[in-house]
Order: structure tokens, then C-alpha cells, then sequence
């Protein structure tokens, strides 16, 4: 086991691998890419869910209002938060097998020592 | 003998033969702190649903909406929306950067000992506000319960809390994460058959149901009052009440990421893809469970009513006295039964995190630079850390006695994770320039924030009429200073501003340069525990 996490010497100067890992083309397409779908699935949750708090707060009238039956604007726009959080959930499965293949990638190249430091510090 | 006992000796006795099992298979640190991280995604899953599905969830939850109609509902929606903040933002890089805790994230770049410090006491913080609402919870059961079967309230609370101690100190995390599991499944199943019962008293028309729930007559100062429990505003009132809701917002979409004893759970796992379907199996999981939790509610504030829940046992007993209404003595005995198989699951597992982050990032990191001076003694200080730690909440539970609602007391160490831990958790992962100094800032400022706001808060300070005793009066007679039930819309952002102003205070040259490091094995798991290294 490792304690690396903890206690290791930081790196003093010059770029380690990690460095040149981080610099490279895949590295960034992978950043890019996971940017791509979390960024805005991330914001439109919180867009989403600070809704229902302010669509209650500040339109009671409105959150009030029957939709069929007795059941208001306000629960269904409340469950319609768990019908938003499984599918975000569901979507995000689906792009993950995508970065899942990049880092699939990395890794491979880092074992075949791709990434050597350059010595251009 | 009752059913519940019945029921409840059974659930222990299948929790101690799988103590046993755990005890007797693992050995070392990574064995007793992450279940030796071979835990499966659906394992994880339930395991998650488990130890976040409170006394305050099912308890707490169906009590409030039972009483406050959709404005009790809001809890349940954001209890489970949080989990995708944890799903796209913390599970993973959390997973892949960290060992054991949450310290271990901070710790990767920052200087170690300041930060490890500051994260113990904030761990211990929120697993306290936690531990109390749990106690109190098992407390109030028992009074309903076991009233005339001669065992006390005492007796129930040091029963408790010496089985999680079993659990914590024998199992480890391997013991407590099946206990979770089994809990898991328990709690939904009886939550499913609960909800099918409501209905059933409605011919399972909902639009009969709900057309119940809009007509609920209660009393108010001895005048009938009738309320439309569908309706919001029946809790969150003007003139604080739109900010209160978006303060609780805050504190439920960022708190459960920064909740010590949810985030231990995704190092019991063998790598980031099993941390990520572990979550969404949790979000299935608690997410079906939160529904119905608003059929059960509504179905407590009807079957019920709300003046019958007030004067039995208060907001707590909501859920086990519709059980009763529905399905009897005998099936208030499974619910009741199963609703202590929740409190122990989730004590065991507030339990492990708690002695966790003191043996690991206080003791072992803190006060002896990282150097295990014998093999096995972080995982011995441990065990007595979780003697202590129970040992305290024993007493402290006695010493509190049945009070208000469990459910707004777990919303306080909400509170603290998501001012304090929350902030400087993502930061850490995704701001180069974050430092030490703004991870001390950060974690102080958001915890004197949450704990001192909730102090001069309503919850806290208030002026009751004399008729007021017990658990009903302010802790302190005055006018809250401050207006908010939920302090997340000050202490949220203030937490973020003063890890932010505390890291443009300097420059950390070595936190800076370890970021490319830490950022690739977020991303790519590399080097992680239990993965290979580069």
C-alpha cells in the first residue's frame, strides 16, 4: 500500500510525468469532453432544482394552482425533480462509457511509457 | 414476547452473524476502514441508500409532511437531488484521489496537518448533529413501543448504542456496510408495502387520495382549521420564508457531498466506474423511497390527522401510527422494528467515519506526521476512538432525553458539511491556485458560520409562552438574532468567500505544482488505491 497520497516529497521543479500526462493531447480531449456534458447537466440541475424553491416562495399563487384533480403546480414540479435526477443520472451512464474508453487510453500509453518528460523545462 | 421485539432480535441477530463473518476475514487498515475496497456497485449502492436514509428520512420525513403537507415534501426532494451533485461533481475524483477520508483528498496537495485538523473537527461535528437526531429518534420509538414490554428509554439508548459499538469495533466497514445493505432493503420494502396499504384505503384512486389530502381539518389554538396539504406555505411563511426554502436548498444540493459518513463510502468500492453506478443505484434507490414518502405523509396527515399525530407522540411517531392505522399492531411492530434497524445502520456507519477521520487523519497524520509507528495501530486507535465516541453519545442521548424533531436536527450537521466541507472539498479538486491557507479559512469560517448562526436562529432562540415545556421550549428565551431556520444562504457563501479570500492571501508553490498530479488521477484513476500505478 501506498502513502503517496500523504507523505511524499512534493516535486521541486521540472515536469514529472504527471505534468506531461496533463499536457497531453488525449488528456485534454478527455477534460474537454467530460467539461462538455457535466458543465451544463451540473447547471441546468441547479437551475432546475433552485426553481421549485423560488417558484414556492415567490409565486405561491401559481405553485398553488390545480393542475388535475387537487394535485398543484407545486408537487409536480417536486417529483418532476426525481424524474430530472434519474435521467441526468441515466445520460451521464451513457457519456461515462465515452470517458471511460479516453481513460481506458491514457492509461494504456502511460503503461507503454508514452509519456516521457521532454526535458524542454 | 411482541412481534417487534421478535422482528428487531431478528435483524440483530443476522447483523452480529455477519459482525462475526467480517471480523474473522479482514484484517489491516484498508480491510477495517474500506471494506478492503471490494465492495460491488450495487452492493455500494444500497450500502449509500442506507447510511443516508435516516431516522430523520423515514421518522422525520413522514412527521413533517404529515403536519406541514408539501412544504415537508421539499426535504424529501432535496435529501435525494443532492446525489447528483455527488454524482457529477465528488464521487469520483473523491474515489480516485483519496484512501480513507475526506482529509486524505485535502491532504493530497495542501499542507497535511492543518487541513487533516480542521477536516477531524468538522467530521466530528457533523457526525455529533447526526448521532443526536439518530439517539433521539430511537428514543422517541421506544417510548411508543416498548412502553409496557419494561424497557426504558435508558435501556433502549445504551442497547443502541453498545450494538453499533459491536458492529463498529469487531466488523469495521466490511459489518457496517452489509448492515447498511440489509437495512437498505428492509426500509423500502416496508416503505413499498406501507404506501400500497395507503392507497388501498383510497381503492387506489389518486385522485381520491389527493383529494383527501387537500381537506385536512386540524386544530389551531382550539379552532378547527382546514388546509390544503398540497399546497406549499403551510411551514415556509413570509416574510423569511422564500429565502428559509433557498437556504435549504443550498444546504441540501452541496451538504450531502461534504457529509463525512456518505463520502467514506465510495473508498469501499475497487474503483471510480464502481463509485459512479453505486451512486446512480443509490439515487434509484433513495429516490423511490422519497416519493413515497409523500404518499405516506399525506396518508398519516388523512388516515391519522394531524391533532392525533400532535398529541401521540409527536411529529416523530407519524409514520408508525399510520402503519397501525392501516395494518395493525402487528404491522406497526415490523415498521417500528425496522425503523430501529435504521437508526443502528446509520449510527454504525456515522460511527465509522467518525473514528475513522480521527485515527487516520488526526492520529496517525496529524500528530504523528504520517508514520504508523506499529502495524495496525491506526486500525487499534480507531476501535478506540468508536468506544469513545459511542460511550459519548450514550450519555449525551440519556442526558438530552426524547426532543424536537430529528429531522431538523440532521438538517444542522447538513448545515456544517455543506458550509465547511463542501466549498473546500471542490476546490481542492478543481482550483489550481487553491492553498492551505484557503482550505483553514474555508473549513473554519463554514463551520462557526453553520454552528453559530444555528445558535441565534429560531431553532435555537425563541420566546414560548409559559404552556411551552420540554422539548417544545427554546433552548434560549430571547428573539433570534438571526431570522432563518436554515443558515445555508449565509453560511454557504461563506464558506466559498473565505476559502477563496484566505487562498489570494498567498501562494503556494507546492500545492500548485502537485495540481496536475492530482488532477490526473482524478480524471483517470491512475495511481489510485487499489488500481495500478503509473
Amino acid at each position: 500500500m501506498n502513502n503517496k497520497a500523504d507523505d511524499a516529497p512534493r516535486e521541486q521543479s521540472g515536469r514529472s510525468r504527471w505534468d506531461c500526462i496533463a499536457g497531453s493531447e488525449q488528456f485534454k480531449d478527455l477534460l474537454k469532453i467530460k467539461k462538455l456534458f457535466i458543465v451544463p447537466a451540473f447547471v441546468f440541475f441547479l437551475v432546475y432544482y433552485f426553481g421549485l424553491a423560488v417558484l414556492v416562495g415567490y409565486a405561491p399563487k401559481l405553485a398553488s394552482a390545480h393542475v388535475f384533480g387537487t394535485v398543484t403546480v407545486a408537487y409536480l414540479f417536486a417529483l418532476s425533480q426525481f424524474v430530472v435526477g434519474w435521467v441526468i443520472a441515466g445520460l451521464y451512464l451513457l457519456a461515462s462509457a465515452r470517458f471511460d474508453a479516453l481513460t481506458r487510453d491514457i492509461i494504456a500509453r502511460v503503461v507503454v511509457d508514452r509519456y516521457e518528460p521532454q526535458g524542454d523545462n | 414476547m411482541p412481534i417487534s421485539l421478535v422482528v428487531f432480535l431478528l435483524f440483530v441477530a443476522s447483523t452480529l452473524g455477519i459482525t462475526y463473518w467480517a471480523a474473522k476475514r479482514s484484517s489491516g487498515a484498508s480491510a477495517y476502514f474500506a471494506a478492503g475496497r471490494r465492495i460491488t456497485g450495487w452492493q455500494n449502492g444500497f450500502a449509500v441508500a442506507g447510511d443516508f436514509m435516516s431516522a430523520a428520512s423515514f421518522l422525520g420525513l413522514i412527521g413533517l409532511i404529515s403536519l406541514q403537507g408539501f412544504d415537508g415534501f421539499l426535504y424529501s426532494v432535496g435529501g435525494f437531488v443532492a446525489f447528483v451533485t455527488i454524482l457529477l461533481v465528488i464521487a469520483e475524483p473523491l474515489r480516485n484521489t483519496g484512501k480513507y477520508t475526506m482529509g486524505d483528498v485535502l491532504a493530497y496537495r495542501l499542507r497535511p496537518r492543518p487541513v487533516r485538523a480542521l477536516a477531524a473537527l468538522t467530521t466530528l461535528t457533523v457526525a455529533t448533529f447526526y448521532m443526536i437526531a439518530q439517539m433521539v429518534g430511537a428514543g422517541a420509538l421506544v417510548t411508543l413501543l416498548l412502553a409496557d414490554s419494561g424497557i426504558s428509554y435508558n435501556v433502549a439508548v445504551i442497547g443502541v448504542g453498545v450494538l453499533m459499538m459491536v458492529y463498529v469495533i469487531f466488523g469495521g466497514m466490511l459489518a457496517t456496510t452489509w448492515v447498511q445493505i440489509i437495512k437498505a432493503m428492509l426500509l423500502s420494502a416496508c416503505t413499498l408495502i406501507l404506501t400500497l396499504l395507503v392507497l388501498r384505503q383510497f381503492h387506489f384512486h389518486l385522485i381520491e387520495f389527493f383529494a383527501a389530502a387537500s381537506q385536512i381539518t386540524h386544530h389551531q389554538n382550539g379552532q378547527p382549521v382546514v388546509n390544503d396539504f398540497l399546497q406549499p406555505g403551510l411551514r415556509y411563511k413570509p416574510p423569511y420564508g422564500p429565502l428559509d426554502l433557498i437556504s435549504l436548498s443550498l444546504i441540501f444540493a452541496f451538504g450531502t457531498a461534504g457529509l463525512p459518513h456518505i463520502l467514506v463510502k465510495f473508498y469501499t468500492v475497487p474503483d471510480a466506474r464502481t463509485a459512479r453506478h453505486s451512486v446512480v443505484w443509490a439515487m434509484i434507490v433513495i429516490g423511490s423511497f422519497y416519493v413515497m414518502t409523500s404518499i405516506l405523509g399525506l396518508g398519516a396527515a388523512v388516515l391519522v390527522g394531524p391533532d392525533t399525530i400532535v398529541s401521540h407522540g409527536g411529529t416523530n411517531m407519524a409514520g408508525p401510527r399510520l402503519a397501525q392505522a392501516v395494518g395493525g399492531n402487528v404491522f406497526l411492530a415490523v415498521v417500528s422494528a425496522v425503523a430501529f434497524a435504521t437508526i443502528l445502520a446509520v449510527v454504525a456507519g456515522l460511527m465509522i467515519s467518525a473514528s475513522t477521520s480521527f485515527a487516520h487523519d488526526f492520529w496517525t497524520n496529524v500528530i504523528h506526521r504520517g508514520v504508523e509507528r506499529k502495524s495496525g495501530e491506526s486500525v487499534l486507535v480507531a476501535r478506540i476512538a468508536a468506544l469513545a465516541v459511542g460511550a459519548v453519545s450514550i450519555v449525551a442521548a440519556i442526558a438530552l432525553g426524547p426532543a424536537s424533531n430529528v429531522l431538523i436536527l440532521a438538517t444542522f450537521g447538513m448545515a456544517v458539511a455543506a458550509s465547511a466541507n463542501f466549498p473546500v472539498l471542490a476546490l481542492s479538486i478543481f482550483w489550481r491556485r487553491f492553498n492551505t491557507a484557503g482550505a483553514v479559512a474555508g473549513l473554519t469560517a463554514g463551520l462557526l458560520a453553520a454552528v453559530g448562526l444555528i445558535l441565534v436562529g429560531p431553532n435555537v432562540m425563541g420566546i414560548d409562552p409559559p404552556s411551552a415545556t420540554g422539548a417544545a421550549r427554546h433552548l434560549i428565551q430571547a428573539r433570534p438574532w438571526f431570522p432563518l431556520e436554515n443558515v445555508g444562504i449565509v453560511s454557504v457563501p461563506l464558506g466559498f468567500l473565505a476559502a477563496f479570500v484566505g487562498t489570494l492571501f498567498g501562494r503556494e508553490p507546492s500545492a500548485e505544482a502537485k495540481f496536475n498530479e492530482m488532477l490526473v488521477r482524478a480524471q483517470t484513476g491512475l495511481g489510485a488505491e487499489g488500481a495500478a500505478s503509473p
